[in-house]
């Protein structure tokens, strides 16, 4: 993330990115470039208890809490998936819990993923925002949640 | 003199997709290439149109009512019971039940029947292919009546081993459930054969033709086999319709399986009469508008022939398979000698979702996952595959196209 950009302000810069790309084929070459280029989670992460499950991917999920804020890092077995997460990893870590529970993430409606939170999709995508947002409200009324550390 | 024959002798596929309107459509802006089938296929204008007519003309609750719509209806309904006992050789019209699908068929069967005849130490064979549907009601009788679920293996090129079932047989076997054609392999299962062998230890035989009744001749007395069920909706009939075959003698000896309107002869608040076969099984009003469509969709099978549709399908997988093959990295999984048109494969690096995403971009529609048969996937260490299945209407143009968005995933995905 750029701790400069606030997460609106990430949303519209991804959205501008998007905007350059006229076709499909386009767009998923990027997606997927993101996924190639997102860093591989620690083998020691990939355990039950941080699985996000989707139909057909597999995505795994931690987040770690310093100084008042989320850092998330994650992975799928998937590719097109990775390149999703590494968005969300751009908007979201890095923030306050206030700041990811209250996240529209409408970037991901406008640079036409919305598919990708369809049921039909099942793709973990969904549950992986949903448990984005868990991580920061548990953290906010500090429950004590398993983390990294 | 010269006698030519006026019937062609291969069918003119670019007419035939011209009864399907969705084929018209367009799918993030390219033509739709929808290799779908086995999931459900497409559906004719005359099984669209025989819908609208029942809503627009006589649409009418069946069998009690007295009045024009009502007769009409009823007479529609049970003509597509007609169509479909001609359609898979039953002996009577009382051996068509008809259910929500396939996994009803199974369900009713696993409850009516499984119920009532299976006891503790019983044993119930079933296979390593099997969609979900024909796994879990017989995991189910097995809990609760103690019973034994014995698995016929699998081997590499996806065919059961029939040493291995021959093995499991025994005196305790009471019933037998096998699919006849592999929603995610593709291969057809020696069922005649099979059926045969579990007769000689006195078991039943069913068989799941979810896939197998749209591709293949099915003749149930030939087969011999006791139940046998199907889906309307993978046999270019609407969706929300199943067909259950029984032999009448098992059908008239099983207890209903649900309760209600339709299948009574009598009620009184102390004992119910049950109706006759085949209303025993169809409680309450049934997807009349569906079933009646269904016969649309029968007629449109049966005007073509079976054997032509064969014969193209099985052109499309022999030419798709010869062309897939020479993708770098590419792996069908399924390599049966007996195949229906279904193309199961892997990609080296490519999660089966990212190819199914890469070529829906492209218009193009396959199945990716595990297919509904996560024990068969398990079998060769995969977490699901691609799967391209051929319908009909599906030109070897499209196939074509397949190959090379499959060669841009290659690419894309390096």
């Amino acid at each position: 993330m750029n701790p400069d950009l606030s997460i609106a302000e990430t949303e519209k810069e991804i959205i501008e990115e998007f905007a350059l790309f006229d076709s499909w084929d386009d767009k998923y070459e990027y997606i997927i470039d993101l996924g190639k280029r997102l860093p591989p989670l620690d083998a020691k992460y990939k355990k039950d208890e941080n699985r996000v499950r989707g139909c057909q991917s597999t995505v795994w999920l931690v987040a770690d809490f310093r100084d008042g804020k989320l850092f998330y890092e994650a992975e799928s077995d998937a590719m097109i998936v990775k390149g999703l997460i590494s968005m969300l990893i751009r908007v979201l870590s890095g923030r306050t819990p206030d700041e990811i529970i209250e996240a529209k993430l409408d970037f991901i409606r406008e640079i036409g993923m919305t598919t990708h939170l369809a049921q039909t999709r099942s793709n973990g995508l969904l549950s992986m925002v949903k448990q984005m947002k868990h991580y920061a409200l548990a953290y906010k009324i500090k429950d004590p949640v398993p983390s990294k550390n | 003199m010269n006698v030519s024959l006026s019937i062609p002798k291969t069918l003119d596929i670019a007419a035939i997709r011209q009864e399907f309107p969705v084929l018209n459509r367009e799918v993030k802006e390219r033509p739709l290439i929808y290799f779908d089938n086995a999931a459900t296929s497409q559906k004719p204008q005359a099984v669209i149109d025989a819908l609208v007519q029942y809503y627009s003309n006589y649409n009418a609750n069946i069998h009690r009512g007295i009045h024009t719509l009502a007769e009409e209806a009823t007479a529609a309904y049970e003509e597509t019971r007609d169509t479909v006992k001609s359609f898979i050789g039953a002996r009577s019209r009382e051996e068509i039940i008809f259910t929500r699908g396939t996994t009803e068929s199974i369900n009713l069967v696993a409850y009516s029947w499984g119920r009532k005849n299976i006891q503790a130490g019983d044993e119930i064979i079933i296979s390593n292919m099997e969609h979900h549907s024909n796994i879990v009601p017989w995991q189910l009788l097995c809990e609760e009546k103690n019973a034994v679920l014995k698995i016929i293996p699998v081997n590499d090129e996806g065919e059961l081993l029939q040493d291995e079932y021959e093995k499991l047989l025994n005196s305790k076997t009471r019933l037998v459930s096998v699919v006849h054609a592999s929603n995610a392999l593709g291969t057809v299962n020696p069922v005649k054969q099979m059926i045969a062998r579990a007769h000689a230890v006195g078991a039943l035989f069913m068989v799941d033709g979810a896939q197998s009744a749209v591709h293949l001749d099915i003749d149930v007395q030939d087969l011999d086999c006791d139940f046998f069920a199907l889906s309307a909706h993978k046999l270019y009939g609407p969706t929300g319709v199943g067909v259950l075959f029984g032999r009448k003698e098992l059908l008239e000896a099983m207890p209903p399986f649900m309760g209600g309107g339709e299948m009574i002869k009598e009620v009184t608040l102390q004992k119910t009469t049950f109706n006759d076969l085949p209303y025993k099984f169809e409680a309450g009003t049934p997807n009349i508008a569906d079933v009646i469509a269904f016969k649309a969709a029968i007629q449109f099978v049966l005007s073509l022939g079976r054997e032509k549709i064969r014969r193209h399908e099985q052109d499309l997988m022999d030419y798709a398979t010869t062309e897939l093959e020479k993708i770098p990295g590419l792996r069908i999984i399924g390599k049966a000698k007996e195949k229906v048109s279904v193309i199961s494969f892997v990609l080296e690096n490519a999660h089966p979702q990212d190819i199914g995403i890469l070529l829906d971009n492209r218009g193009i529609a396959v199945r990716t996952g595990h297919h509904c048969a996560q024990p068969l996937m398990d079998r060769y260490r995969i977490p699901g595959t691609a799967r391209a299945s051929f319908a009909v209407y599906n030109m070897r143009y499209e196939v074509d196209e397949l190959v090379k968005g499959l060669q841009r995933v290659v690419k894309i995905l390096a």
